[in-house]
C-alpha cells in the first residue's frame, strides 16, 4: 500500500502514448471494414503535435471557466487512469481511491467539459453539454450496477483488490454475473466514449453530435488537451473492462516475465475490445436520441442480473 | 464553580443566546436607522455564533469530550424546568448551526445594505437572531417543553422571514404554506412526545434514553410513524415536501441560506434524536421505510430540481435530494442495528451526519451566491441571467466550488460523504441473507443517478446563470458582490475544501456523537495512514485520499505544462467571435436556454413530469416567417395536483359541515363545555 514513484511515472507515460493509439486503431479498422483506406493508426499522435503547436483562438464571449476546462478534462482523466491496474494489479495511486474515485473523477471532467461547452454561448456547445450531461446520468446507474457486481464479490472497491479477487479461485470464464456485468459495461463504454449506437465521433453534422459540439470552439493547445483527454478517458474504460472484468494474465507480482506476458495478455485484451468497438460502430446505425436510454436500461436491467446472479449461483 | 465562569460548553452557549438576544433587542432599538441596525444585528449574532462554535467544538473535542453539559435556566412557568443539555449530538448539530450563523452574519452585513430604505433592516435582523437562538435552542433543549417551545419560536420566525417581502402575492401564499404545513408537523411531534411521557411519567429528554424497549411495540411504532412524519415535514421529506420549494426561494437569500443549510436539518436531528437515542432497537421495516424514503427524495427531489429555472427554487429542489441522501445513511444505520453490525451501523451513521455537516455548507454557500447573483440581476430567473463569471468573477468560482460539491465531485466534501454512504450500503449487502439485501446496491445505483442528474443540473445553473453572453438588462449592468459579502461566502468555499482534504480531522470531531448513538468511535479506524487517508474501516476494502488526488492533481498539472514549454511556447492566443454559421454575429437569444437544456431529461421522464407545451404562431405570409411566436412549457406538480388538491377539497368540505357547531350562540357553547367536562370524568372514573 505504498507509493512507488517509478509506477507513477511509468503509468503516466503509457497512459499518454497508448490512448491515442487506441483512437487511431479504432478509426483505421473502422475504416477499412468500411471499404475506405482511412487514416493511418498514429495520425492522432501528428494530430496532437500539430494542435500543441498552433495559434489559439478564442472566444469574445468566453471566461475563466473555458480556460480552465481543457486542464481540468486532461488531469482528471489521467488521474482516474492512475488509480486504474495496468500493467500490475497494483494500480499506483490505488491508496488514493478505487472505483468510486475514478467515476468521481470522470464525472469532473465530464462536468467542466460541459461548462466549456456552453462558455462561447454558442446553441451547438450548449445542445451538447445538455446532451452529454443527460446521457451520463442515464449510463451512471447500469456502470455503478456493473461495477458494484464485481466489489461485492471482492468486498472491495479498490480496483488491485477487485482485480485480484476476479482472479482469485472464484472466476471461472463463463460466470454468468461476470459475463452479464461484462456486457453492461461494454454498453456503457459505448455511451461513455461517444461511440455510435449513442453518438458519432466522425460527424460535425449539427444536430447529431454531442462530444465534437462541445469542442467546436476550441482550438491550439486546448482542443490537443481535450481530444488527448477523451482518448485517455477511453483508454481509462477499456482498461477497467479488460483488467477489472476479464483479468486474464494481469501480473500479480512485478517480475520482469510477469510484466512482459501481463503486458501481451493486455494488448491483446484491448486489441479485441477495439475491434468489438469497430464491428459494433459498422454494423449499427446511430440511435435516435431518444432511443438511447432503453440501450442503457437495458444495461441497466443486465448489471442487476448480474447481481442477482452472484448469490443466486452460489 | 458556577456556569458562567469556567470556560465550559454551557458557558459559551449562555453567552451565545446572550448575543443573540442582544442582537434582536439591539436591532429594534435602531428602528429609525438601517444602517446601524444591520451592523449592530449581523455584528452581534456573528458574535453569537462565533460563541455557539466555541461551545460546540468544546463539547466534542476537549478533555470531558462526550460529557453531557446541563445548565438549569430560571424558569417562569411552574411545573416547566427550562433545561439546556448539550449532550454530543446535540453539540454536533450546534456546530452546524453556528458555522453557517458566522458565515452568513458575515454576508449578511453587506447583503441588507441593499434593503435600506426599501425594507426594514431592523426587522429583518431581529428575526434573524431569534431564529439563530431558537434553532440552537432546539439542539440545546433538555425536555419536550423547551425543546416544542424553541421549535415552534423557530417556526414562527422563519414564517415571518419567509413572508418578509409580503407586498408579492406569491410570497404571502408561501408563507401560509409553509405555516399550516410546519403545523401539521407540530402536531405530529406533541402526540409523539404525549405517548414516551405516557411510558415513563416525565418530559426530561435524559429519561426518554432507550425508553423504546420499555414501550409496547404497537405503540413504538406509533411513536416512530408520528416522529418520522413530524419531522419529516420540517425536513421535506417527499411527499410532505411542497412547502419547502415554495417558501425558501421567496424568503432573502440570506435567511434562504440558513433555511436549507440547518433549518431543515432540525428535522434530521430530531430523527437522529428520537430513532437511536429515545427508541433503539429498531425492527427491520423502519431502516427499510426510512431508507426507501430517502432514496425517493434524492432521486425526486433532483428530477425536480432540473425542471426549475429560477435559481433558488432549483437549489430549494436540492435541498430534498441532499435530504433524502443523508436519511439513506441514517435508514441503512437503523437497519445495521437491527441485524446487530453496531459497527456498520455507526458508519452509516457517520455518512448521513457527515453529509448534513457537508450539505449545511455547500448549500448555504450556493444560497448566498444566489443571493448576490439575484441581488445584482434582480431577477431568480435564470432565462434572463449570464456572463456573470466575467462580471462577477470571485462570485463566480465561490459557486463553482459549491457547484462541484453538491455534485458530488472529488476532491470536494460531497463526494466523502456519499462514498462512506455507498461503502455502507455496499458492506450493507452481506449483512443479511434476504432479499431485503438487493435493497443496498439498487440503492446505491439510484444514488449514482441522483449524483449523475445533480451533475447535469448544476451544470446547467451554473452555465446559464454565469457563463455565456448575459441574456437580460438587469445581468448586463451586474457588478461584483461587496466585500462582506465575498468574505462570507469565502468562508464556506474554505470550508468545502478542508472538509474535503481533510476528513479525518472532522470525523474525529463526530467520535462523541457516534460513542453516544452506538457505543463506538469510528475516527481511529477509519484513518488508514497520517490522517489523510480515509479507510471504511479494513483498509483493504478501499481507502480514498481527496489531500492525495489533490496533489497528485496538482503534480500531473506539470505534464500540460511541459508540453506547452516543449511545444507551444511560441503560440499566440487571439480573442474572436463564436462560431455563427455565417449569420450577423451572436445574439443572446441563439444561445441555449435553462429549459432547453433539461428538455432531454424532461421527455425521458416524461411519464412523471407530464410535460405539456403550447405554441401560438401568428405569421404574414407564409408560416416559416412567423412575426410573433408565443411559446409555453409546462411540467405537472404531480404532488400538488394528485395529492394535496383532492386533501384539500375534502379538508375544506368537512370544514364546511364542522362549522354547523360554531354558531355563535353563547348557550351552545356552554353546552359543548359541558359535555366534554362529563365526558372527561367518565374518563377519569
Amino acid at each position: 500500500m505504498n507509493l512507488n514513484p517509478i509506477a507513477i511515472v511509468l503509468q503516466t507515460v503509457l497512459l499518454l502514448l497508448l490512448a491515442p493509439l487506441m483512437t487511431g486503431l479504432i478509426r483505421n479498422w473502422k475504416a477499412k471494414l468500411q471499404n475506405r483506406r482511412g487514416p493511418p493508426f498514429w495520425q492522432p499522435y501528428l494530430d496532437l503535435i500539430k494542435f500543441l503547436r498552433k495559434d489559439m483562438v478564442i472566444s469574445e464571449h468566453a471566461s475563466w471557466v473555458f480556460r480552465a476546462a481543457p486542464c481540468v478534462v486532461f488531469v482528471s482523466a489521467l488521474l482516474a487512469g492512475l488509480m486504474t491496474p495496468m500493467l500490475t494489479a497494483q494500480a499506483p495511486l490505488s491508496l488514493f481511491g478505487g472505483v468510486l474515485v475514478v467515476v468521481g473523477l470522470l464525472a469532473l471532467g465530464r462536468f467542466f467539459l460541459a461548462l466549456g461547452g456552453l462558455d462561447p454561448g454558442s446553441a451547438f456547445g450548449g445542445m451538447g453539454s445538455s446532451r452529454e450531461m443527460t446521457i451520463a446520468a442515464i449510463a451512471e446507474p447500469a456502470m455503478m450496477m456493473a461495477v458494484f457486481t464485481v466489489a461485492i464479490g471482492a468486498s472491495s472497491t479498490d480496483l488491485s483488490q477487485m482485480a485480484r479477487a476476479s482472479l482469485g479461485p472464484a472466476w471461472r470464464l463463463f460466470n454468468p454475473a461476470h459475463v452479464m456485468a461484462f456486457v453492461a459495461m461494454f454498453i456503457v463504454l459505448l455511451a461513455e466514449t461517444g461511440r455510435i449506437p449513442v453518438d458519432n465521433p466522425a460527424t460535425h453534422l449539427e444536430l447529431t453530435m454531442i462530444h465534437e459540439a462541445m469542442l467546436l470552439e476550441y482550438s491550439g493547445r486546448y482542443l490537443a488537451f481535450m481530444e488527448w483527454g477523451a482518448s485517455i478517458k477511453q483508454l481509462v474504460l477499456m482498461t477497467l473492462l479488460s483488467n477489472v472484468f476479464l483479468p486474464i494474465g494481469i501480473a500479480t507480482v512485478a517480475t520482469p516475465a510477469a510484466l512482459a506476458l501481463s503486458a501481451l495478455a493486455f494488448m491483446a485484451k484491448l486489441l479485441v475490445l477495439a475491434a468489438a468497438v469497430v464491428l459494433v460502430e459498422t454494423t449499427n446505425a446511430k440511435l435516435r436520441l431518444f432511443r438511447v436510454p432503453d440501450l442503457l436500461s437495458a444495461a441497466f436491467v443486465l448489471a442487476t442480473l448480474a447481481l442477482l446472479s452472484t448469490f443466486l449461483f452460489r | 464553580m458556577p456556569y458562567y465562569l469556567d470556560f465550559s460548553p454551557g458557558m459559551f452557549l449562555v453567552l451565545a443566546f446572550a448575543g443573540y438576544g442582544l442582537g434582536a433587542v439591539g436591532a429594534l432599538a435602531f428602528w429609525k436607522h438601517p444602517r446601524g441596525a444591520g451592523w449592530w444585528s449581523f455584528g452581534c449574532a456573528g458574535l453569537a455564533a462565533v460563541g455557539g462554535l466555541l461551545s460546540a467544538l468544546s463539547a466534542l473535542t476537549g478533555a470531558g469530550r462526550g460529557a453531557v453539559c446541563q445548565v438549569e435556566l430560571p424558569s417562569l412557568i411552574a411545573y416547566i424546568p427550562l433545561t439546556l443539555r448539550l449532550d454530543a449530538l446535540g453539540a454536533f448539530f450546534v456546530l452546524v448551526v453556528s458555522l453557517l450563523g458566522v458565515a452568513v452574519s458575515l454576508y449578511s452585513l453587506g447583503y441588507a445594505r441593499e434593503l435600506e430604505g426599501r425594507k426594514s433592516v431592523a426587522a429583518l435582523g431581529a428575526f434573524y437572531n431569534v431564529m439563530l437562538a431558537a434553532i440552537t435552542l432546539v439542539f440545546a433543549a433538555g425536555n419536550a417543553f423547551l425543546f416544542l417551545i424553541a421549535w415552534e419560536v423557530m417556526a414562527l420566525t422563519a414564517f415571518l422571514l419567509v413572508s418578509f417581502e409580503y407586498e408579492k402575492p406569491e410570497t404571502r401564499d408561501a408563507g401560509v404554506l409553509f405555516f399550516v404545513m410546519s403545523h401539521i408537523g407540530t402536531g405530529c411531534l406533541i402526540l409523539g412526545f404525549l405517548l414516551l411521557f405516557q411510558a415513563c411519567g416525565s418530559y426530561s429528554f435524559a429519561d426518554f434514553h432507550n425508553l423504546g424497549e420499555k414501550l409496547p411495540p404497537g405503540k413504538r411504532d406509533a411513536v416512530f410513524l408520528l416522529f418520522l412524519v413530524g419531522f419529516g415535514v420540517k425536513a421535506g421529506l417527499v411527499p410532505l415536501h411542497i412547502w419547502l420549494p415554495a417558501a425558501h426561494p421567496v424568503a432573502p437569500s440570506n435567511v434562504s441560506a440558513l433555511m436549507s443549510g440547518v433549518l431543515i436539518k432540525t428535522g434530521i436531528y430530531g430523527m437522529t434524536r428520537v430513532f437511536f437515542d429515545f427508541l433503539g432497537a429498531p425492527p427491520n421495516w423502519w431502516g427499510v421505510t426510512v431508507l426507501a424514503i430517502g432514496t425517493v427524495s434524492a432521486v425526486l427531489g433532483v428530477l425536480y430540481a432540473l425542471m426549475e429555472h429560477d435559481l433558488k427554487r432549483l437549489l430549494a429542489y436540492h435541498s430534498i435530494e441532499n435530504i433524502g441522501i443523508i436519511l439513506m445513511g441514517l435508514g441503512a444505520a437503523l437497519m445495521f442495528l437491527h441485524s446487530g453490525h453496531p459497527a456498520l451501523a455507526s458508519l452509516a451513521l457517520l455518512a448521513g451526519l457527515y453529509h448534513t455537516m457537508n450539505h449545511a455548507v455547500f448549500k448555504a454557500l450556493l444560497f448566498l451566491g444566489a443571493g448576490a447573483v439575484v441581488q445584482q440581476t434582480h431577477t431568480r430567473n435564470m432565462e434572463d441571467m449570464g456572463g456573470l463569471a466575467r462580471r462577477m468573477g470571485w462570485t463566480s468560482a465561490f459557486f463553482l466550488v459549491g457547484a462541484a460539491a453538491i455534485s458530488a465531485l472529488p476532491p470536494l466534501n460531497g463526494f466523502v460523504s456519499e462514498w462512506l454512504t455507498y461503502q455502507s450500503l455496499l458492506q450493507g449487502f452481506g449483512t443479511t441473507e434476504s432479499l431485503i439485501r438487493l435493497m443496498f446496491p439498487i440503492g446505491g445505483a439510484l444514488l449514482a443517478l441522483t449524483g449523475a442528474l445533480a451533475a447535469a443540473c448544476f451544470v446547467k445553473a451554473f452555465g446559464i446563470t454565469f457563463l455565456a453572453q448575459p441574456r437580460g438588462e438587469g445581468a448586463r449592468r451586474a457588478r461584483e458582490a461587496s466585500c462582506s459579502m465575498l468574505l462570507g461566502q469565502g468562508l464556506l468555499t474554505a470550508a468545502c475544501v478542508f472538509l474535503g482534504l481533510c476528513p479525518i480531522l472532522f470525523l474525529k470531531v463526530l467520535d462523541p456523537v457516534t460513542q453516544q448513538l452506538t457505543g463506538l468511535q469510528l475516527s481511529g479506524q477509519l484513518n488508514a495512514a497520517d490522517g489523510l487517508v480515509l479507510s471504511t474501516g479494513k483498509p483493504e476494502a478501499g481507502t480514498i485520499s481527496m489531500a492525495g488526488v489533490a496533489l497528485a492533481g496538482l503534480g500531473l498539472l506539470l505534464v500540460p505544462l511541459v508540453l506547452w514549454l516543449a511545444l507551444g511556447r511560441r503560440t499566440k492566443a487571439r480573442i474572436g467571435p463564436t462560431w455563427d454559421c455565417g449569420q450577423q454575429g451572436l445574439t443572446p437569444q441563439m444561445e441555449y436556454t435553462a429549459t432547453g437544456f433539461s428538455k432531454p431529461i424532461r421527455m425521458i421522464f416524461k411519464a412523471l413530469f407530464r410535460p405539456r407545451r403550447e405554441v401560438q404562431r401568428e405569421y404574414d405570409f407564409s408560416p416559416f416567417y412567423a412575426t410573433t411566436i408565443r411559446f409555453e412549457s409546462h411540467v405537472e406538480e404531480v404532488f400538488q395536483t394528485r395529492i394535496y388538491r383532492p386533501l384539500n377539497r375534502q379538508v375544506l368540505r368537512l370544514s364546511r359541515r364542522l362549522r354547523v357547531l360554531q354558531a355563535g350562540s353563547l348557550q351552545a357553547y356552554l353546552i359543548y363545555i359541558f359535555i366534554t367536562l362529563v365526558v372527561l370524568l367518565l374518563f377519569a372514573l
